[in-house]
């Protein structure tokens, strides 16, 4: 096991290189660049700055000085906001979208999988319908129409919720993001998770389990749930980089100053380091969460061992 | 008191397409200690029967009739009551090892959790006497096994410990369906020879269900031949074996490959078993019979008891032919 958690974290040097390598090189060829939009600076005063940021220089150079500084931990100055570097930046967003997203992240598991499991062992039910029409509906609305609409109920007419901002990360003001942000991965979990179940409920060794007089609540427990839940591991790798592009479009909808936001602005002003290194960050953490997966499928698959 | 008594057992699944009866009129029973053998093709209704006892159906099957256990109903009895049933009165070994057993959780656990369960043993008690069943299935190395996966087993392996598994809480009725139809010729021997040895052992009971007339011949007291749900013939293991007077009965034995008798065609039974969901009136044999008369075309033949402890569906009368007729 050791063996192979290191043998991944090598692999992803190579996978990183050619991310940040490719996001570094499409960004400076776009048209533009971070202080284009400011037109009033004399050509003086911007082959200054230009000068400052290193702008001057050929761009291969640019990138091995980037590389170079990558190395040390540090991501660049921020070019939009200016006196604080992108590290700065970057710790102050991630707690926010760090604890909305793992709490979208372990409750839409949680709830998912009883919700599937439920709708399985009552199949053809009430319950088997209900749930498995609001997982449809759960599945098709995007979160771009599920999170207004939760505003206008719970903030503007209900009155219960603020309808966005951060506070400190107050619970009431992560209720809605939350909630929003994880009706999707609810819905997908639970229709997984119930069409395994079922498949296993029926397969032969859960017959074995109840030749031996073991009660149906064990049984689930016990010996069906385990792989069961296999599909659902191999579909978290997934889920877990669409709640982190989703960020992108809650953290806007509730003005939440995490790493969507910081996204979505280091993009409209070209701010080359912040985009890059959010990029990186992303990409490392997408690559981390894939190595839990399979660890994870080692962990319930006894066949599996690396 | 008969240890197992079976009358009228019918097992009916409901399907898009209709009924469909796969288990019809079954009246047999068991005393203690005895082995009764089930003989029939695919489809004919014996496993049915198996799950039916066990209370394992599908969930749209339906049961109709009466099984007594020990003079107990067991048939349709709540979740609960059946629980203390299972394993504990009646346990049941399947046919398939390789999917029978859970491959995803330690052999070990899946031995102890039965008498965890039924004998309320602690942990360290469980594991000393599952450890004592595995080497009666002998099983070498029995303590490393337990702590083993199913995948690490062959398939012989698995099937020792599905036995030691239904034999922990020494169950007074075994059934046994189809224990050795997935494994290899020498594996079957032993399973076989192990089964007899433990049925003595244990004072065990059986109801060994299977297509295999050798497995009938080497272990069963009595058989009871099965054809689209219903029973064809009854009777000792030696009476079926010598007299046959069943043309079903007779085919299947003749069917058997001999050692004495090379170069010859093995005969065959032509055709195939009915569909249940479209069976013709009368005789469900009819079709594949060299004896059909137009008698066979209007009514199925009542089950009768022509001598002492035996019974035979069919209207033409060969009292001792042992398939002379053909």
């Amino acid at each position: 096991m050791t063996k192979f958690i290191f043998k991944r974290l090598l692999e992803a040097i190579p996978t990183l290189l050619v991310l940040i390598t490719v996001s570094f090189f499409l960004m400076r060829f776009a048209p533009g660049n971070p202080f284009s939009s400011e037109r009033s600076l004399p050509p003086q005063v911007k082959a200054n700055i230009e000068a400052k940021y290193g702008f001057d220089k050929p761009v291969v150079e640019q990138y091995f000085n980037y590389l170079k500084n990558l190395v040390q931990g540090d991501l660049g100055p921020s070019f939009k906001y200016k006196d604080y570097t992108v590290n700065e930046l970057v710790a102050q967003a991630l707690p926010v979208s760090a604890k909305i997203g793992a709490a979208a992240f372990i409750l839409a598991v949680l709830i998912g999988v009883s919700l599937g499991t439920l709708a399985a062992l009552k199949q053809n039910s009430w319950i088997d319908y209900l749930v498995m029409s609001g997982a449809m509906v759960g599945v098709v609305i995007p979160s771009f129409v599920l999170a207004p609409v939760l505003v206008l109920i719970f903030a503007i007419g209900l009155k219960w919720l603020p309808a966005g901002g951060w506070n400190g990360g107050a619970v009431q003001f992560m209720v809605l993001p939350v909630v929003g942000m994880m009706m999707h991965y609810i819905s997908s979990i639970a229709r997984i998770m119930r069409g395994s179940m079922i498949e296993v409920m029926s397969s032969n060794f859960i017959r074995t389990a109840r030749a031996k007089g073991l009660a149906s609540s064990y049984i689930v427990l016990h010996h069906a749930l385990r792989p069961a839940i296999l599909p659902v591991v191999s579909y978290l790798g997934p889920a877990f980089v669409g709640i982190i592009t989703g960020s992108v479009v809650i953290e806007t909808i509730f003005g939440l100053p995490g790493i969507g936001q910081l996204f979505v602005n280091g993009a409209l002003n070209r701010d080359y380091s912040m985009v890059l290194g959010l990029t990186i960050l992303v990409g490392a953490l997408t690559i981390t969460f894939n190595a839990i997966v399979d660890i994870l499928y080692a962990v319930i698959d006894p066949k599996i061992r690396y | 008191m008969k240890l197992l008594e079976v009358q009228d057992l019918e097992v009916k699944f409901a399907t898009p397409e209709g009924d469909v009866v796969a288990v019809n009129k079954l009246n047999f029973s068991l005393d203690k200690g005895q082995t009764l053998g089930i003989v029939g093709e695919s489809g004919s209704g014996k496993s049915q029967t198996a799950f039916a006892l066990m209370g394992l159906l599908a969930k749209n099957g339906q049961i109709s009739g009466s099984a007594k256990f020990a003079g107990q109903e067991i048939l349709n009895l709540p979740e609960q009551q059946l629980n203390h049933i299972r394993a504990e009165q009646i346990a049941m070994i399947f046919q398939d090892p390789m999917t029978s057993l859970n491959p995803y959780m330690k052999v070990g656990v899946q031995l102890m959790e039965v008498l965890i369960k039924h004998k309320g043993m602690s942990k360290q008690e469980a594991f000393q006497h599952s450890v004592r069943m595995l080497d009666a299935v002998k099983m070498p190395e029995a303590k490393k096994r337990m702590s083993m996966y199913p995948h690490e087993f062959s398939g012989g392996m698995r099937q020792r410990v599905m036995i030691a598994m239904a034999l922990l809480c020494q169950p007074k009725l075994l059934i046994a369906d189809e224990p050795t139809t997935a494994l290899d010729v020498t594996v079957q021997a032993q399973i076989m020879a192990l089964l007899n040895e433990l049925k003595a052992d244990f004072d065990t009971s059986i109801i060994m269900i299977t297509h295999d007339l050798g497995v009938v011949a080497g272990i069963c007291d009595s058989v009871l031949v099965m054809y689209a749900g219903r029973t064809m013939e009854y009777g000792s293991v030696r009476d079926i074996f010598y007299q046959p007077t069943h043309p079903y009965t007779q085919g299947l034995l003749k069917a058997i490959p001999r050692l004495d008798t090379q170069g010859e065609t093995l005969p065959t039974i032509p055709g195939n078993p009915p569909n249940l969901l479209r069976l013709p009136v009368g005789c469900p044999f009819q079709q594949r019979c060299g004896f059909v008369s137009e008698q066979c075309q209007q009514a199925a033949p009542e089950l009768i008891e022509f001598a002492a402890g035996r019974q035979r569906a069919c209207f033409h009368s060969f009292t001792n032919t042992s398939g002379s007729q053909s």
